[in-house]
């Protein structure tokens, strides 16, 4: 016992290394400097909460907070209803294993690629002399360009949904895939219509990809700060650009009091959704 | 056989609008980059020309691509060979509960989970105060083990939550050491896997920008090259180089694609001789 004990330390020592290293010990720092006080020019080690103080008083960010909450939300609520469709579609309608196999590479191979050069990419289509424009004009549906079509909330949620959807199709086509077919053709032969099998047989039990889906992308919005600052054209604040114009500035300690109140938000969010689900056991 | 449902038709054009949602884009700025040398960021295109990737290749006027293409090249290489032992032995670890297993667990969930910024916040700020100094090869390769272990341990978890004990106690049995079974069974069975991790390690480490930005150092690796270009350069010769790293993700891909297919068709030909010998 002793000794098999010995041999999985051992096996899991990098790992762990890893991370206290590069995981645990930047966030303590980020805690400790948190408490730290800063002027204009530098910051020195300290024990104040002055940062959280401010934070919490300012109206900016308290709003800003709420920002980045409804647009996860928005974002969650599309990437689902996205993710799901098309998931059930490659999982219950595609016949062929093969077809199966190459349609859903074909949704997955964009992960592969940049993001950056993937947001870069909607430029042309949404610019204000962009495809879209040009062809509503052409069609005499506008006379002027649309100006919201690029760098506003509505071209951050657009490149949100393009770039994490997939974190939702694989989850849930995952657990989809692993639903015994006998169960489906066990509610027809009890007269089962087709959207009552899909309410009633296909979303519970696809329910842990769903949640898996969920945490990828709530995570990945909440603390976004990359795809915020390029597809808005630096006009959107969320929390990750308040943090990082913070860092900008050179004031660490109110950056990372931000940064902790993000973290912990986040956790809690998280934490919330993991205990509806056993990711050991989904995978 | 069955005649398809109408939901078939309604929700295959749903994929195929889908398809053109996701590639739509990358295709438009295929087209653009061969945008001829008088044309702009949108359309129309005036003429074809290779112009703007020949500009890439010439002495640059605004940043290092070339440099950071190598360093881009070197770090991911580095996390990619780090991901693959650091996670087929952690993998191995996690096959048994052990004391602090369930910790570690949810520590690499929480690496998963954490938002990017602090990652590369809390990294630069102890290479900083510490004095050792960010650099790409330490700091942002730290920073991307954080974003690329989680998913080599998850595909691990896979792996092992269906691999077959049998096997290796087969080995065992016949007098095999632990090393040998890990290197004559276990290694060669879990292979495939392990081409999807190390696609995982190299690509994510290849593109990262928001765990990189703050830990690179004094030089840029190539999404921090292009996320600065982004602010200052307003030709198609960014198009040109999105397509040619478009290009080169999607040929990693493909090479991945082709060695598991090769892998599983060998192992279906050599794989078993059941019932092959004498009885």
């Amino acid at each position: 016992m002793r000794r098999a004990n010995l041999n999985s330390w051992l096996l899991a020592a990098p790992l762990t290394g890893v991370l206290f290293v590069f995981l645990i010990l930047p966030i303590l720092l980020i805690v400790a400097v948190s408490f730290w006080s800063a002027d204009e020019f530098s910051f020195r080690p300290d024990f104040q909460f002055g940062n959280y103080e401010y934070l919490f008083g300012s109206a900016v960010a308290w709003k800003v907070f709420g920002l980045t909450f409804m647009m996860s939300v928005i974002v969650w609520a599309l990437t689902l209803a996205i993710g799901f469709t098309i998931a059930f579609f490659l999982a219950f309608h595609v016949r062929t294993q093969k077809w199966q196999m190459v349609l859903f590479l074909l949704t997955t191979i964009p992960f592969w690629t940049s993001n950056i050069i993937r947001m870069i990419s909607w430029i042309p289509l949404l610019g204000k002399n962009g495809l879209v424009n040009q062809t509503l004009i052409g069609a005499g549906l506008i006379n002027e360009p649309l100006q919201w079509l690029l760098y506003s909330s509505f071209s951050v949620c657009l490149a949100f949904v393009h770039l994490y959807t997939l974190f939702m199709v694989v989850p849930i086509f995952n657990t989809m895939m692993r639903i015994d077919k006998s169960l489906i053709e066990a509610a027809r032969d009890g007269g089962a219509s087709g959207f009552q099998i899909l309410t009633n047989v296909i979303i519970p039990l696809s329910k842990p990809g769903i949640m898996i889906g969920s945490i990828f992308v709530i995570a990945l919005v909440m603390s976004d700060f990359v795809t915020t600052r390029f597809m808005s054209g630096s006009q959107l604040a969320n929390v990750g650009r308040l943090i990082s114009n913070d860092i900008g500035l050179l004031q660490y300690p109110s950056a990372a009091a931000t940064a902790v109140v993000l973290l912990i938000t986040v956790l809690l969010i998280i934490g919330a959704m993991l205990r509806l689900v056993d990711i050991r056991k989904e995978l | 056989m069955e005649k398809r449902p109408a939901s078939f038709y309604i929700l295959g054009t749903f994929f195929a609008l889908f398809m053109l949602f996701l590639y739509g884009p990358t295709i438009t700025i295929a087209i653009l980059s061969f945008q001829g040398a008088e044309g702009g960021l949108t359309f129309p295109m005036r003429g074809v020309s290779l112009n703007w990737f020949r500009e890439l290749f010439m002495e640059q006027a605004v940043g290092d691509i070339w440099g950071s293409f190598r360093r881009s090249l070197t770090l991911g290489l580095m996390v990619m060979v780090t991901t693959v032992v650091v996670s087929v032995m952690a993998g191995l670890a996690f096959r048994r509960r052990f004391p602090g297993s369930t910790v570690l667990f949810y520590l690499v969930i929480g690496a998963l989970v954490i938002p990017s910024i602090l990652v590369s916040l809390g990294i630069g700020l102890l290479f900083d105060r510490t004095g050792i100094g960010s650099h790409w090869a330490t700091s942002a390769f730290g920073a991307h083990l954080t974003w690329t272990l989680p998913f080599g341990i998850l595909i691990m978890f896979a792996v092992f939550n269906r691999f077959n004990p049998a096997y290796e106690e087969a080995a065992r049995d016949q007098g095999a050491s632990t090393w040998q079974v890990f290197a004559h069974v276990v290694l060669p069975l879990i292979a495939p896997a392990l081409v999807g991790v190390a696609l995982f390690g190299f690509t994510l480490s290849y593109d990262e920008i928001a765990r990189t930005i703050l830990v690179s150092g004094s030089r840029n690796t190539l999404p921090l090259e292009i996320w600065g270009m982004t602010t200052n350069v307003t030709s198609p010769v960014l198009y040109a180089l999105g397509t040619l790293t478009t290009v080169f993700s999607l040929s990693l891909v493909g090479l991945v694609i082709l060695s598991v297919t090769i892998m599983q068709r060998r192992r279906a030909r050599n794989g078993s001789d059941a019932g092959k010998g004498m009885v």
